[in-house]
């Protein structure tokens, strides 16, 4: 078996008011739910927005820290899974299911090494 | 005996069945690659001197496999790799398909044509590990330099080993939509050859020769699938013109004037045989339709002969089965035949979509020459020559433009 990070890619700004977004995550609890009967499911887990984020770097043994995300971007990672996985094609069927449940959202897969 | 030809034609047709062996066996693209390069090598150097074994596919998998083991054994730090990292998914105990050269094969092609990959990758790789074509070669068909092509097959292949690209067939559900992937590919490399998209010369006899071989190849292992047949059909009815589609000064003949007697029969024959053997299975697609459009051209003796009204009603199913600008603009041709040019113009003049793609403007400049609109006609045919990095196809589109300039009837 392999793993995948399997990320959610939103633009930045508010997100969608309850009304909207509460029946998302629903869905998309359901679907962690899903994941882990198969088996599938490793770690999930949402993210604050990048306003809240801080990056680190050494400097000659000085940590030096930024305030903000490491790239600002139009879009930002708004939360991760990562599953398991035989092949990439079932990591895809996966993501596609949470791309359905996320629309317009782009999920990015990709291989843990 | 031409003992060179014996290598060469086995290189032609079991290049890419014996990398597919060999990737099953070892898990590893580049190692069955070499392993396959060296067993060719081997030929080069012994059957000239005792003869072509009776089996060559069999003898170059056998020899390609021996050294894959030598290069596994001498390289030991490879064979970690191989043993571990570099493993290609492969799913344990499925049944097999077919027989065993066959079915690897077919995950070969799959694994080539993955959606996953990008196009272009997916072409490359393609011509590369089942055509057996150098990278320099693939490079200069598509016009890009050899190390821009070699870090698009390397990373193709990166992918496939690191993100798990699987190494098998599709199953149930999934076949249908993979195969539109992998039968869009195949025409890909079939058009560039065609109409080569730059360069000087008019067409690429090597890539519509590749292309038309790995659709034989494809239908050969999955005879059931209409669609492959049908793009094997459309293949060979147009391949059938290439002899008359060239002029003696490289240019290009359009339909309406090419000399049909030089047109190839034996590939007519085939086309329409296996678009017969399509109808009879009746689950239509868009290659079998182009398929039957180009064998109601094969049935014209004369260009005048042509069945224009039914290439029209080929041309509604098409546009049924799958919309699209390009669709609407080869109808708007059989439209201006049954009704007219100005009716066909109408169409043509919708297709803002096409703005940049060059046979819209030509199309449109016939249509304009044929109601009169001379000065609009040569301003849309040097529009399309613009457009155009096809040299040949440029000097076809300024002679016309020319011709309305000075007067001369279209």
């Amino acid at each position: 078996m392999r793993q995948y990070l399997l990320s959610i890619y939103q633009p930045d700004g508010d997100p969608p008011p309850p009304e909207v977004l509460d029946p998302i995550m629903a869905e998309l609890g359901r679907l962690n739910e899903e994941m882990r009967a198969a088996g599938a499911w490793v770690f999930a887990a949402g993210l604050h927005p990048p306003s809240t984020a801080t990056v680190v770097r050494d400097s000659g043994g000085e940590t030096l820290l930024t305030d903000g995300p490491f790239t600002e971007g139009k879009e930002h990672l708004g939360g991760f899974t990562v599953i398991k996985a035989p092949d990439l094609d079932a990591a895809l069927s996966w993501a596609g299911r949470m791309a359905r449940v996320l629309a317009p959202l782009a999920v990015e897969v990709r291989p843990v090494t | 005996m031409t003992t060179t030809g014996d290598v060469e034609h086995a290189f032609r047709t079991e290049y890419g069945r014996a990398v597919a062996v060999l990737i099953r066996h070892f898990g590893d693209i580049d190692l069955a690659e070499e392993a396959v390069q060296d067993a060719f090598a081997e030929a080069v150097r012994r059957w000239p001197e005792r003869g072509v074994p009776p089996s060559p596919a069999g003898w170059i998998i056998t020899t390609a496999r021996n050294r894959a083991v030598d290069r596994v054994r001498r390289e030991s730090e490879r064979a970690r790799r191989g043993a571990e990292a570099v493993r290609l998914s492969e799913p344990d105990g499925e049944p097999r398909r077919t027989a065993p050269g066959e079915d690897d094969l077919l995950s070969l092609i799959f694994t080539c044509c993955h959606p996953a990959l990008a196009p272009a990758a997916r072409v490359a790789l393609t011509l590369r590990l089942l055509g057996g074509l150098t990278t320099a070669e693939i490079a200069r068909a598509f016009l890009v330099p050899e190390p821009t092509m070699a870090q698009r097959l390397a990373r193709a292949k990166g992918k496939i080993r690191d993100a798990g690209i699987p190494y098998r067939v599709p199953r149930g559900t999934e076949l249908p939509q993979r195969l539109g992937g992998v039968l869009a590919v195949l025409y890909l490399i079939f058009n560039e050859g065609y109409l080569a998209s730059g360069g000087p010369g008019l067409v690429r006899d090597d890539l519509t020769t590749e292309a038309v071989r790995l659709a034989r190849l494809l239908l050969a292992v999955l005879p059931d699938e209409p669609e492959a047949r049908g793009l094997l059909a459309l293949m060979l009815l147009i391949e059938a013109r290439r002899p008359a589609r060239v002029g003696p000064d490289g240019g290009l003949v359009r339909l309406a004037d090419q000399d049909r007697r030089r047109w190839d029969r034996v590939l007519i024959a085939e086309g329409q045989e296996l678009l017969r053997d399509c109808l009879r299975r009746d689950r239509p697609g868009p290659y079998q339709v182009q398929a039957a459009i180009n064998a109601v051209h094969a049935d014209a003796a004369t260009a005048a002969d042509t069945d224009w009204r039914q290439i029209l009603a080929l041309y509604d199913h098409l546009a049924a089965l799958s919309p699209g600008p390009v669709v609407a603009l080869h109808r708007a041709v059989a439209v201006a035949e049954v009704h007219g040019p100005a009716a066909a113009l109408a169409i043509v003049d919708a297709l803002d979509a096409l703005d940049r793609h060059h046979p819209r403007h030509a199309v449109r400049a016939d249509l304009l020459a044929r109601l009169g609109r001379r000065s609009e006609a040569a301003a849309a045919y040097e529009r399309a020559a613009e457009l155009t990095a096809n040299g040949a196809e440029q000097r076809f589109l300024r002679a016309r433009r020319d011709q309305l300039r000075k007067g001369i009837p279209a």
